[in-house]
């Protein structure tokens, strides 16, 4: 997993390991200026002239400043090492997820995609940066003030040698008993949060229920339920402090007694007012260098799962990829199922689609009807190899879709989505997904075509206009008609429309549907619709029934042997052959 | 970039700032330890206590080492431990049992801390999740839900680094700074002079440092915001990007904005990484000074200015040393909280400002209750009729009783969400009981603004509104909303199976009585088809459901409410008609009698409605039936007809 990770440091390596070298020299200072402090309080002690303070003094400094200097470098590096992982991490998952098929998107949700771009990198980064800036530190300061403790304090520095076990096992015990409940308590506390944001979602339903109450009680329950895990997990680490000074206090306690007995004793030979004070110092730095290494050790940890979730997409490989020898030219749009059956996942108990046979021949236009859940849109979906089948085969112009360049092939045959998005920016920017050199008047046209341009040119901006993020500034049938038009302008052989025109009045989208007959002729059109008279005119329509084919014909044929047909047809169309006609 | 992208980033700037740093309004510190004491006194009281005596002690070793190397220097040239073995032993005596007894409070405060934070945040949890829910939904329709949800994450996080451990930093902080300098000032003035002058540079060297961290802190989360915002969106669109063959140019946009973070977030934490190291030496910098200063002193005998009055020597300087480190590292630790304390306070005003909102008012008193009806004569009753009636208590102490029977009458309604800005004007709607009344209208026309005028969601400006002949601003919310059943468009549902979410309309119905619902609503048929029937968990809003079977659920749950009003607000947009027939044949049996107001988009789903309201601007332009609408040739017929598309 950590090796998964790692890849993606990159050009940022040089920093990320010059990062640890700057923290060891400010690290050395650090744990120098003590001793060389404790030589200088020795000879004040001792009564030397201002001189040799003065060169201790400038020695000091140029330490100290040179401690500063490196500990500013390792600052700058660190940051830029870990934000530049950071970057690198966002950008691998974005690429990734860039190159997944329908299959891969569909096993992330979207938020969950979301969460681990956002929070889940930045929980990465911070432990990288520990690592690289504390993880390093600690133990270096650790070793370092260990031995100094024994270079100036001798036979004294053995305290440290009983205390810092004690300590270590202290800490343990504490993470150990900890962990697990953080762990625990931190999913209990995001799914408060779920339970909060689905309530603020939820609001008008939780008051024209009048369930304030019921979800007060459900709250306070999940609340009091958060908070007593967390007291319990809290109270253990409110251990760690307390831990944390009886060690402290006992160097202090020990130094002074026995510190004091060893220099009076003897004179001054074994043991100096200096070193006293200076061990002082390093036991607290060693200390605190034990507590730092521990904290560093549950922030990993509790990292871990950030970066378990990352490394799951990066290592996620698309289920679906151009073959190689692929095929880059479409010849036509004929499309043809041979006995094709699709699941969405091996495990799924009942297939989505099953034994479907169908040809179609360039240039036709085929109507597809059905209920909900009756697999119209997997169905279409095999055609520009969203997904692909689990029996059978698909072909487009002849050949088998798996043996396209996916670009290719994705290009000649343009899907409207049924779920469709505009992206923020502005009408022209949003149709060049379709052709990113297509000229204002292949815009134009296409608009035209798909009956846009009439309202796109009543904008004040015309096709300047801004569209906002999801496109909530525009109706829900002009977001339709500009879906058409954007898929329009790649000129495919093969137009699919997924109920693309629900919430276009039927005028408009009988002037759509004659759009398509007189400029694209040649193109095969594909059309999912809920009302009847949006395929009523298209040369076949075919019924589908719980991922089967029901049944195939024109208008006529079906109005007569089609039941479901029928009955769709009817029920839509009860008053409209009385008063129009 | 556009323009408007342009323009509005100037403004955004401008805000962003206001949004992130709103007035620091006074009393907002004193309001949070207000609100922790007044949840735990007893405990913060003894916090309080053993925080000032933990922080107390730990600032005396320097006095304790003050007397030890007072008694080295006397006796060690001479050896003679046995003299000062007793004075060494009493001094670490009286040392040990005070840490002792630090530790104790240590130990004892930090528990109590644990339960005191986490039980404030509890309660303020508590305090602001009950509030909300009495909040009006206005509230929630002029509030960003993410900017709702980031002070129960964000805010309360930041809190709790506030509560459990900026205030008591802060607070140890003081007392050591105050404890060191009073016997820093008590062994030498001089001294002290030096070690404040030096305070004076780091502090100033903070603000510097800190300002510069600052200033790259918030373009790192603007830079944060915009490229959170362009992921959603393009994962939100991921498909569409497949479809349309445009993961490179995706990639491209996502890196210039992922640069652009990059830079800004590398010099924000560059800042705030340097100012660790400088803090610290500059600590070392200082004790250096002091040395050199008080060595200069002891060498040339200069007098020293002193509280004790003691004069130089190595006993004062070598501990002066000490507590010039221990001071230098309490002013970092200030700096250090300087940032979550300023978060902390944004915070806790974000959720006192939650807390503050004022909530639904309710002035209603007619309540509706079980009844039975005896020789013309209605009663209430505790068991369900089937019947219900609205209970009047009137000033003279009497009570009526007025049977429901879903009568709804809007005279002369005007009604704005802003005050300058109505949005309905004189809607006048007869819906008598039994009836079916539609709305049709394009968006905006006003056709959902009138079911939140219904159910007080919002209160009108003018006009009245009669359900059963009560004035609706007589009848208690509750009631009012518990008689009306409303399936909107936008399905939500809540974490749980699918029973629960039925259950939801009428929280004690039988499995039965649920299942009974699923069927009339025509979702039983997919809800038997799932992977564990009723007992399928549903999370994230019933993600794994399509819009339709969302949109059955929802009439499931509110035909299990079984109300005598139902109002049905793009309830089956997203059910294809074969589907919505079924539904409707439903619906039509268990609404039978009672009142029933649809909107829809789609004409075939009003078509058989007794009464259709045509909308336009907030004004009715047309009502009557759909035979008599479409013989009227008006803006319906050209609807429906499809000559004109409704927006």
């Amino acid at each position: 997993m950590i090796k998964t990770l790692l890849k993606s440091v990159r050009e940022y390596k040089s920093t990320s390991i010059l990062t640890p070298i700057f923290v060891s020299i400010e690290v050395i200072m650090e744990c120098l200026i003590p001793f060389v402090i404790a030589e200088l309080i020795n000879e004040i002690q001792a009564g030397c002239e201002f001189k040799v303070i003065a060169g201790y003094g400038g020695v000091l400094v140029v330490m100290a400043i040179v401690s500063l200097t490196f500990g500013a470098l390792a600052g700058r590096t660190c940051a830029t090492a870990s934000c530049g992982f950071a970057k690198n991490l966002r950008k691998d998952i974005f690429y990734k997820v860039q190159g997944f098929s329908f299959e891969n998107i569909d096993r992330f949700s979207t938020s969950s995609l979301v969460t681990r771009l956002t929070t889940d990198v930045t929980n990465v980064q911070m432990a990288f940066m520990m690592m690289i800036r504390m993880a390093v530190r600690c133990p270096f300061m650790l070793i370092f003030s260990f031995t100094m403790a024994f270079v100036m304090g001798g036979r004294m520095a053995w305290i440290f040698v009983v205390l810092l076990p004690l300590m270590g096992f202290g800490l343990f015990l504490i993470i150990k008993k900890a962990m697990p409940l953080f762990k625990s308590v931190f999913k209990k506390y995001d799914n408060l949060n779920e339970s909060i944001q689905e309530n603020i979602k939820g609001m008008r339903v939780v008051k024209s229920f009048v369930r304030e109450k019921y979800e007060q009680e459900k709250f306070a329950f999940a609340a009091s339920d958060v908070c007593k895990d967390f007291t319990k997990a809290e109270k253990i680490l409110a251990f760690n402090g307390p831990l944390m000074q009886f060690c402290l206090y006992s160097v202090m306690l020990f130094v002074l007694s026995f510190g004091s007995y060893t220099v009076i004793s003897s004179t001054g030979i074994d043991l100096q007012v200096g070193q006293l004070s200076a061990l002082l110092t390093y036991s607290f730095q060693i200390l605190n260098s034990l507590m730092m290494v521990s904290m560093i050790f549950v922030m990993m940890t509790m990292s871990a799962e950030s970066a378990r979730r990352i490394v799951e997409v990066v290592s996620e490989e698309s289920t679906l990829s151009s073959p190689e020898n692929a095929v880059y030219e479409v010849k036509d749009g004929s499309i043809d199922f041979d006995n094709v059956s699709f699941r969405y996942s091996a495990k799924s108990e009942k297939p989505a689609l099953s034994d479907i046979d169908l040809h179609i021949r360039s240039g036709e236009t085929i109507g597809i009807i059905g209920g909900t859940g009756s697999s119209k849109s997997s169905l279409i979906q095999l055609i520009s190899r969203l997904y692909d089948v689990s029996e059978g085969e698909v072909r487009v112009g002849g050949i088998d879709v798996r043996d396209y360049d996916l670009e290719t092939l994705r290009n000649q045959v343009a899907v409207v989505l049924q779920k469709n998005v505009l992206f923020s920016g502005t009408i022209k920017e949003n149709l060049r997904w379709g052709n990113k050199e297509a000229t204002d008047e292949e815009m134009i046209e296409a608009c035209k075509i798909a009956c846009a341009d009439e309202f796109i040119s009543g904008f004040p901006d015309g096709y300047d206009t801004y569209i906002e993020q999801g496109g909530t500034n525009v109706s829900g049938g002009q977001k339709q008609r500009l879906c058409i038009a954007r898929a329009l302008l790649k000129k495919p052989k093969i137009l699919i429309l997924d109920d693309s025109t629900s919430a276009v009045d039927t005028k408009t989208d009988a002037m759509i549907r004659s759009g398509f007959k007189k400029f694209m002729p040649d193109t095969t059109k594909i059309i999912i619709a809920q009302r009847t008279s949006s395929v009523q005119d298209a040369d076949r329509i075919v019924i589908l029934d719980g991922g089967k084919i029901n049944a195939v014909g024109t208008h006529e044929e079906l109005l007569r042997s089609s039941e479901i047909y029928k009955e769709v047809y009817t029920s839509q169309n009860k008053a409209d052959s009385e008063e129009v006609g | 970039m556009s323009k408007k992208e342009l323009a509005g980033e100037q403004i955004s700037e401008k805000e962003e700032m206001k949004k992130r740093r709103p007035p620091v309004q006074k009393g907002v510190v004193p309001r949070v330890i207000k609100t922790v004491f007044k949840f735990y006194p007893v405990r913060t009281v003894l916090v309080l206590i053993g925080i000032i005596f933990s922080a107390a002690v730990s600032s005396v070793p320097a006095v304790f080492m003050q007397k030890i190397i007072a008694i080295i220097e006397t006796a060690w040239q001479s050896g003679d431990w046995d003299s000062v073995s007793k004075d060494v032993f009493s001094t670490v005596l009286t040392l040990g049992i005070l840490y002792a007894l630090s530790l104790a409070a240590a130990v004892a405060f930090n528990l109590i801390m644990a339960t005191v934070t986490q039980g404030t945040l509890m309660k303020l949890r508590e305090k602001l999740f009950n509030n909300m829910q009495k909040l009006p939904i206005k509230y929630f329709d002029t509030h960003n839900h993410g900017d709702i949800m980031s002070i129960y994450t964000n805010d309360i996080d930041a809190l709790r680094q506030m509560i459990s451990q900026s205030i008591p930093q802060l607070l140890v902080t003081l007392i050591v700074v105050i404890t060191v300098l009073s016997i820093m000032i008590n062994s030498s003035i001089w001294l002290t002079l030096v070690v404040l002058m030096g305070t004076a540079v780091m502090l100033f060297l903070t603000a510097k440092i800190g300002g510069g961290s600052a200033k790259f802190f918030v373009k790192q989360q603007k830079a944060i915001g915009k490229e959170e915002g362009y992921i959603e969106e393009i994962m939100n669109g991921q498909k569409v990007v497949k479809v349309f063959c445009h993961e490179e140019e995706c990639k491209e946009a996502f890196d210039r904005l992922n640069d652009q973070l990059y830079e800004d977030s590398r010099r924000a934490n560059a800042y705030s990484n340097i100012l660790g190291p400088i803090l610290n030496n500059m600590g070392n910098i200082l004790y250096v000074v002091v040395a050199l200063v008080g060595g200069l002193f002891l060498l040339s005998d200069t007098p020293n200015l002193s509280i004790s009055g003691a004069a130089f020597s190595i006993s004062i300087v070598v501990p002066f040393l000490n507590m010039t480190k221990q001071f230098a590292g309490n002013i970092g630790q200030v700096s250090f909280q300087i940032n979550s304390v300023v978060m902390g306070i944004a915070g806790a005003q974000r959720i006192f400002e939650l807390m503050d909102q004022k909530p639904e008012a309710d002035e209603g008193y007619v309540t509706l209750v079980n009844a039975k009806e005896e020789n013309g004569v209605i009663s209430e009753c505790e068991e369900r009729t089937g019947m219900w009636a609205w209970k009047h208590p009137h000033e003279d102490g009497s009570v009526t009783y007025t049977k429901l029977t879903g009568d709804v009458r809007l005279s002369d309604v005007d009604f704005g969400y802003d005050e300058n800005k109505t949005v309905l004007h004189n809607v006048t709607i007869y819906a008598e009981p039994g009836q079916k009344v539609a709305f049709v209208g394009a968006t905006g026309a006003g056709k959902t603004t009138i079911t939140n005028l219904i159910n007080r969601f919002y209160d009108i400006a003018d006009g009245k509104i009669r359900y059963d002949g009560i004035n609706i601003n007589k009848i208690k919310k509750d009631d009012l909303r518990r008689s009306l059943g409303i399936v909107l468009q936008d399905t939500n549902l809540f974490t749980g199976t699918v029973m629960d979410n039925i259950r939801y309309g009428k929280l004690d119905a039988s499995d039965e009585e649920c299942i009974k619902a699923a069927k009339l609503a025509g979702a039983d048929d997919f809800i038997t088809r799932l992977p564990e029937g009723y007992n399928t968990q549903l999370a994230g809003n019933g993600a794994n459901l399509s819009q339709g079977q969302r949109q059955l659920l929802a009439i499931a749950r509110a035909a299990v409410a079984d109300p005598p009003v139902m109002i049905l607000d793009e309830a089956t947009s997203s059910i294809d008609t074969r589907t919505e027939a079924i539904v409707q044949r439903g619906m039509d049996a268990l609404m039978k009698g009672r009142t029933v107001f649809v909107i829809a988009h789609r004409l075939s789903t009003v078509k058989n409605s007794d009464v259709i309201m045509v909308l336009e601007q907030g004004r009715i332009i047309e009502r009557g039936s759909h035979d008599k609408l479409i013989e009227e040739k008006g803006q319906y017929y050209r609807l429906y007809t499809g000559a004109f598309e409704l927006e």
